[in-house]
């Protein structure tokens, strides 16, 4: 209590033992420990995916990235196949869950009977659950075979010599390919997208909705210029995250996408993708230049996802600084 | 003051009516559910043609749900319906084939917090009027203008039309909710406590805005803030657990209520 006479002369000794101070230097430790560690082995991957694939990229310099060559036998390797395989199937299945997945959001948070929004909400909830190894089994074995039968050969035979259809359909009608490959990545990255985009939509306070029904919109004209601009931003973000399963995804795709490295010629004509050449070569990849070729894929696909996280934050910026 | 005859009569009760040729609203014998609770019982009250009408009474007295079934806003939700006549006009508007956007189009409301739509200033105020009206530009421009001075925020926000609405503060923002509403010109205005979230300034900004609408729109206001309800209103409706007790012209229901009820509620001793 001397203290309380001389406030300034005594030096802050006292204040700089915190009360608590084991626990709270514990905790502050194990938080800091846990952030540095994500951190560490994020940069530990990026280290090991370049030192173990220095030796592709030093022989194939840039030219990895463009030459579509993929040789294992002359060991030649280069990398354009699976990375338009890679983007395009991204890019379809995007494109054809994103719709689906909005009216599923839509139908669940204004349309929706409310008995029925419990189930139906579960249901998406479960579906993506499902191991994507199922989903995989399931489209080689059930809807490749209706795929071939009841898409391609109609396409094909409708298809006019000469016409764009025709190029686009040109390919063996087994049902595996480039588009039943991103229909499958489409059903596996849909279910997330519309349970995220529910939960978005669930976030839009109810007078701002009132408000435009009170000015007399109908529901489709709240949904897409009220409630929909609202959780834009959100919105974008879980696309994106839907993109980057989609640009992953290994199991399925490889099931179904026929495992071809040159590039795809047609929507039905076999190709492959970044993770689908990782999984199928690896186990077989004798030489090392194979291997490093492999590891390189992967530094690829590293970057690809970190570009399209880049460009998703850059669009949430740019939005919100318009907003 | 001759008084209707009430359909439930818990209370002493003391119903003025308006000059029948003056009302824009009739409202008859509500009933009011929201599942299974009776939240409005037997509510007659008609509302004066180009005049303020202020709803009081304390919290959870039904006069925010009144307001609600004058657009039937609750209709929004499952579970809550009403029962009764709201004429609109002579036309019963909880009867069947009610086509509820463009019922909502003739009357407006405007809520107890800000709610702008994540748009610029001016796409605010020309979203509803986009909803029903084909309009050119020039005209666009003008109806906008005409709506934001209307709602006194045309000099404030005159320069940054392409601002978002959400960057203003939340006096502005609640004036441009306003403005929003008179926009589409509407033939009823509701607000529902729309000062409640604001500050003492912002506040008489909107009780003025208020009181020059009155001169072309019939307005419901529902107020915790007596002193608003007797600066606004014309008439005034005392609520109190779901039934409407005293209805009549604003200087009489606050100088002379005629009920106890009313007379405590005003002074101060309940609610």
């Amino acid at each position: 209590m001397s203290d309380a006479a001389l406030p300034s002369a005594g030096p802050p000794a006292r204040r700089a033992k915190p009360r608590g101070s084991l626990i709270g230097q514990v905790f502050e430790g194990l938080c800091f420990g846990a952030a540095t560690l994500l951190l560490a082995s994020l940069g530990g991957i990026i280290v090991s995916l370049l030192i173990g694939g220095w030796p592709a990229i030093s022989k194939f310099g840039i030219g990895f990235l463009f030459s579509s060559t993929w040789n294992p036998v002359t060991d030649v390797y280069g990398a354009a196949g699976p990375i338009v395989g890679t983007l395009i199937t991204a890019a379809l299945a995007l494109i054809m869950a994103l719709p689906i997945a909005g009216g599923v959001a839509f139908f669940l948070t204004e349309l929706c009977p409310a008995p029925l929004r419990r189930p139906i909400g579960t249901a998406v909830e479960l579906l993506a659950g499902i191991p994507s190894i199922v989903y995989g089994m399931w489209g080689l074995f059930v809807f490749a075979p209706l795929f071939a039968r009841w898409i391609q050969l109609p396409l094909m035979a409708a298809a006019k010599p000469g016409s764009i259809l025709e190029a686009l359909t040109t390919g063996i009608p087994n049902g595996s390919g480039i588009l039943p490959a991103s229909i499958i990545l489409a059903i596996m990255i849909l279910p997330f997208m519309a349970a995220t985009l529910r939960e978005l939509l669930l976030t839009v306070p109810a007078a701002v909705r009132e408000s435009a029904y009170g000015l007399g919109a109908t529901t489709a004209e709240v949904v897409l210029s009220v409630t929909l601009p609202y959780v834009r931003q959100g919105a974008i973000g879980a696309v994106m995250l839907g993109l980057g399963r989609a640009l992953g995804e290994t199991m399925a795709v490889t099931f179904i996408i026929g495992n071809s490295h040159a590039f795809p010629k047609s929507l039905f004509d076999s190709g492959s993708t970044i993770a689908s050449t990782i999984a199928n070569e690896f186990t077989e990849a004798t030489s090392p230049i194979h291997t490093a070729a492999l590891i390189s894929l992967g530094l690829v696909l590293f970057l690809i996802t970190f570009v399209v996280l880049g460009l998703a934050r850059l669009m949430l910026r740019q939005q919100g600084a318009k907003l | 003051m001759n008084t209707l005859n009430p359909a439930v009569d818990t209370f002493e009760k003391s119903i003025a009516d308006v000059d029948r040729a003056q009302v824009k609203v009739d409202v008859r014998g509500l009933n009011f559910f929201y599942g299974k609770t009776h939240s409005l019982k037997g509510v007659s009250i008609p509302v004066a043609k180009n005049k303020a009408t202020a709803l009081i009474g304390p919290s959870g007295c039904g006069k925010s749900t009144l307001l609600r079934t004058l657009n039937r806003m609750y209709a929004l939700y499952p579970g809550q319906r009403a029962e009764g006549e709201i004429m609109l006009d002579g036309q019963n508007i909880l009867g069947p084939g009610v086509d509820l956007a463009k019922l909502r189009a003739r009357v407006g409301m405007v809520f107890q917090k800000p709610t702008p739509f994540p748009m610029s200033i001016y796409d605010n105020v020309a979203f509803g009027v986009r909803l029903y009206e084909n309009l050119s530009k020039p005209d666009m421009d003008a109806r906008v203008e005409e709506a934001l001075t209307r709602a006194a925020l045309w000099n404030e926000v005159k320069d940054n039309l392409k601002g978002s609405g959400l960057g203003l503060s939340g006096g502005q923002q609640q004036r441009l909710c306003v403005a929003r509403g008179v926009a589409v010109r509407p033939e009823v205005l509701l607000l529902d406590e729309p000062t409640s979230a604001l500050d003492p300034i912002s506040s008489a900004k909107l009780e003025e805005t208020v009181m020059q609408l009155k001169a072309d729109y019939t307005i419901v206001i529902v107020t915790h803030n007596l002193g608003q309800a007797a600066r606004v209103s014309d008439y005034t409706g005392f609520m109190y657990l779901g039934e409407l007790v005293e209805f009549g012209p604003t200087d009489e229901l606050f100088t002379r209520p005629a009920t106890q009820r009313t007379s405590d509620y005003i002074t101060g001793r309940f609610g």
